[in-house]
């Protein structure tokens, strides 16, 4: 099974790389982009196959290590 | 006082605080590489500056579950001295063992250069060697050193007096302008609630030779060997 995280900064955590590319969309034409947020994306190939177990596992490996809930949130979709 | 200083893969300011330490205290702190089992008993930890796991994820997030800072943070429970330096203050927070984050540099550059920096309580094992208020010279050299916590976390250190230093101008004035990262209200080093952990960005150890330049990290070792000898 395969599952996506989507790691994002949360709201109210500076994002100076999201600007730098807001400014460099503008720089080449691109009006109207009023915010850039950057964020990351893990793909991760799992053996388990039952959905919601495979949910709480991504989950656990989230909250451990591949977020920072500090700053980040983080979202998982399951895909087969 | 004896010491130890982890090594993991990128660590590349190890040699530099174990120089500082040998000169400090007279014997060798015990090199402590990531994957080695056991860890001595010492009286400081020491997490040194790099690059560990090559920053991979983000900077401090490996290095922080690796199996021997397990032992790191049983020790610091346990009341054990640990210090991290730059990216040993990255593995900290990563850790949990200290509070806040330090994310990718406000003005998104590497930045290496001396700054300013305030002692804000001499109140502590680490920082007994220096007056409260002292303005000393010491360099960073980081790119993701931009200490984030959010409003409340950061009212609670104030209150707590868990803030060890912050970048100031040379007359010890805390402005955007001596901030060279972008630092939540300035803060350069933090403490643990027991002040027996403490993270900083600025390189102490780096600030022991006069032919490199500043010697004001002395007082960080002779305070630290004062208080844990």
């Amino acid at each position: 099974m395969k599952a996506r995280v989507h790691i994002t900064l949360k709201s109210g955590v500076l994002d100076p790389q999201g600007r730098a590319i807001a400014h460099a969309l503008e720089a080449l034409g691109f009006d109207g982009v009023q915010d850039v947020r950057q964020g990351k994306y893990i793909e991760l190939d799992i053996a388990e196959t039952d959905p919601e177990r495979a949910r709480a596992t991504v989950e656990a490996m989230c909250d451990k290590l591949l977020a920072n809930t500090v700053i980040e949130n983080y979202a998982v979709d399951l895909a087969d | 006082m004896k010491s130890a200083v982890i090594v993991f893969p990128g660590s590349n300011r190890d040699n530099d605080v174990r120089l500082a330490l040998a000169d400090a205290t007279g014997r060798d702190p015990t090199m402590v590489w990531h994957r080695d089992a056991t860890l001595p008993e010492v009286d400081l930890i020491v997490v040194p500056g790099g690059f560990s796991y090559g920053d991979y994820l983000r900077c401090g997030a490996i290095a922080a579950h690796s199996p021997v800072l397990r032992e790191v943070a049983e020790r610091a429970r346990r009341g054990v001295a640990v210090l991290g330096i730059c990216n040993g203050f990255q593995i900290l927070t990563e850790a949990g063992l200290l509070p806040g984050v330090l994310l990718r540099n406000a003005n998104l550059k590497f930045v290496c250069r001396e700054v300013g920096l305030r002692v804000e309580t001499s109140q502590s094992l680490f920082t007994a060697g220096y007056a409260t208020g002292q303005v000393l010279r010491i360099p960073v050299a980081h790119h993701d050193g931009n200490y984030f916590a959010d409003d409340d976390t950061l009212d609670r250190l104030e209150e707590r007096g868990q803030i060890a230093f912050r970048y100031c101008n040379a007359d010890g004035v805390f402005g955007s302008e001596a901030n060279p990262n972008g630092s939540a209200r300035n803060i350069a080093g933090v403490f643990n609630e027991t002040k027996t952990v403490l993270g900083l960005m600025p390189h102490p150890e780096n600030a022991v030779d006069g032919l490199l330049g500043s010697t004001d990290g002395r007082g960080l070792f002779a305070g630290m060997v004062e208080a844990l000898s």
